[in-house]
């Protein structure tokens, strides 16, 4: 079972969930696995602190131009028909700007000359390892590189065999969300009880409407602010997994990047009331 | 003109409150939230919408059942899992490359531009803002961000007005890319915990990248005094001045449910801290 863990606003706690539900399962003797998806900006390494092997290297096909193959001016039909403006006429030759292109291969297809191959351009690395018993996966979207989809669709790949794979989703509701939840069985939304919290939670519950995916909330922070969110919960029918109270106390130790599932009071119960809800809510979901 | 954008790597750090906060002290400015993805900065400055703009990005194909001949070249050539068993287009997953309409045989596959969302010019209580927001599950966000950041700075030239402030989103992929071009300065947002610490040095590479003057703000101070001090220490040996520190403190969540800004929610405590930040980023612009 895949279980993807997401929210519309950043900084609400989805890394904080997905790691402590990740090391909750594993305490229970659950075959668990773990996807950091938020290729941006992974943190979840910091709190389950894996041993990882080597990283790799991952890249996307971009185009090569063969200056002696290339019929020229007469011809540009790869500029032409290249969307994302990632080839241009300059002077004499065709250049290729490899961080614009999205690697869809229509220049190449475009090509009468056969002038075009495949070259590739490094968008980051993965790497995986063990956290205990969980197996754990992670990728770091290079600097200055714009596009992390296609990383992200690299480090889904490193676990389709423990028997439940937590991903922690990158925040927000555009292309590298679509593609970190791609899969998934179910997702939880985490969210806080503030107006921010509140009105990111909305976009991020159309959007998964629209994907047609099985959801729940988890609050975070329960308690800091008021109780909208679980008004909004109530009437629209979207089951409340379970929430974490506020404290100062789970602040500072997340601060130090410290797991807070067995630390704090409450949370043991919560994360296994969390865990029971998925199951009951995908029951029939192999 | 100058324009200053508010990022920090890390989500939930509080650069909104920040914004929203700098926007109520210091000369007039306009307000620009490029955080189309999740925009939140309008629930504190509640705009009144003066003007509405489609923003449209790139084609939305469409494959016409009548024509369609189910060859399957499409999907064959479909680098992104575009296209569904029955030959629809998946709008989610396709990136308008346009591959589909050149290898179909059949000319099935017509194209129409897609609309990716909208964006609005406002007055606020605290000058004009410039914001959007992307459709659901719509790609090129940065594309929007740098429709909105162009946007603030036209209006800005309009209203002669000297300053733009730019409210960032997270990460340090397309959209931070598209916020941060143009800009000449960028205050980072940090607290202190060791995951935001991480991301804030993968944001000050990025802006480094760009040769990008930078400031930063401690949030939260008080919940972790060990890393403040890295922060400090990181910001000493980066050549990132330090523009002022902020507690751990509840009353920011307090004004954002009242929908106030800090400094008009606790204008003699919190909204002095945001005063002396503001001082020391005009010092340095």
């Amino acid at each position: 079972m895949r279980i993807a863990i997401a929210s519309g606003k950043g900084g609400t706690g989805k890394t904080t969930v997905a790691v402590n539900l990740a090391a909750y399962l594993d305490s229970q003797d659950i075959d668990t696995g773990f996807i950091d998806c938020d290729v941006e900006e992974p943190n979840a390494h910091f709190f389950l602190k894996p041993e990882l092997g080597p990283a790799k290297e991952e890249t996307l096909p971009v185009p090569e131009i063969i200056t002696d193959k290339c019929l020229g001016e007469s011809c540009k039909k790869c500029i032409e028909q290249c969307r994302f403006k990632s080839l241009i006429w300059m002077v004499s030759e065709v250049l290729v700007f490899a961080e614009l292109c999205h690697g869809c291969g229509l220049c190449e297809l475009a090509c009468p000359a056969d002038a075009i191959t495949e070259g590739k351009r490094v968008v980051g690395t993965t790497s995986t390892g063990k956290a205990g018993d969980i197996n754990f996966a992670t990728a770091l979207l290079k600097i200055g590189e714009a596009m992390s989809p296609p990383l992200i669709k690299a480090v889904k790949k490193a676990d389709s065999k423990s028997e439940v794979v937590i991903t922690d989703c990158p925040p927000g509701t555009s292309c590298p969300v679509i593609e970190a939840i791609e899969g998934s069985d179910f997702v939880v939304l985490v969210t806080e009880p503030t107006p921010f919290g509140l009105h990111d939670l909305d976009l991020a519950v159309q959007l998964l409407k629209i994907l047609k995916y099985k959801f729940g909330v988890v609050i975070n922070r329960s308690g800091m602010g008021d109780n909208s969110v679980e008004e909004y919960l109530n009437k629209n029918n979207i089951p409340l997994l379970g929430s974490l109270p506020h404290s100062r106390d789970a602040a500072s130790t997340y601060s130090s990047g410290d797991l807070l599932w067995d630390k704090i009071p409450g949370f043991k119960q919560e994360y296994e009331k969390i865990w029971n809800s998925i199951i009951k809510l995908t029951s029939g979901a192999a | 003109m100058k324009q200053i954008v508010v990022i920090s790597g890390k989500g939930g750090t509080g650069k909104t409150s920040v914004v929203s906060g700098l926007a109520s002290v210091g000369p007039k400015k306009v307000l620009s939230d490029c955080d189309v993805d999740a925009a939140d900065l309008h629930l504190i400055l509640k705009p009144d919408v003066l003007e509405t703009n489609d923003f449209f990005s790139g084609e939305r194909p469409e494959i016409s059942a009548d024509k369609c001949t189910s060859c399957g070249l499409c999907a064959e050539h479909c680098r992104f899992d575009a296209i569904s068993d029955d030959f629809q287009i998946i709008p989610e997953k396709c990136e308008g490359c346009g591959v589909c309409s050149y290898v179909c045989p059949a000319d099935a596959v017509s194209t129409l531009p897609r609309k990716c969302g909208q964006w609005f010019i406002s007055d606020t209580r605290f000058g004009k803002m410039v914001h959007a927001a992307l459709g659901i599950g719509e790609e090129n966000s940065g594309k929007l961000v740098t429709t909105v950041r162009n946007a603030s700075a036209e209006v800005a030239e309009k209203e002669g007005v000297e300053l733009v402030l730019v409210d960032g989103s997270p990460g340090v992929g397309c959209p931070v890319i598209a916020s941060l071009t143009n800009a000449d300065m960028a205050l980072l947002v940090a607290e202190p915990t060791v995951t935001a610490m991480h991301d804030l040095e993968r944001v000050h590479s990025l802006t480094k990248h760009f040769r990008l003057p930078s400031m930063a703000i401690i949030n939260k101070c008080g919940l972790n005094p060990e890393l403040e001090e890295t922060i400090r220490k990181f910001c000493t040996e980066n050549d990132v001045t330090l523009a002022g520190e902020l507690p751990y403190d509840r009353t920011f969540t307090r004004a954002q449910l009242e929908k106030k800004s800090i400094v008009e929610y606790d204008p003699d405590g919190l909204g002095k801290k945001i005063e002396q930040i503001w001082n020391s980023i005009e010092l340095k612009l």
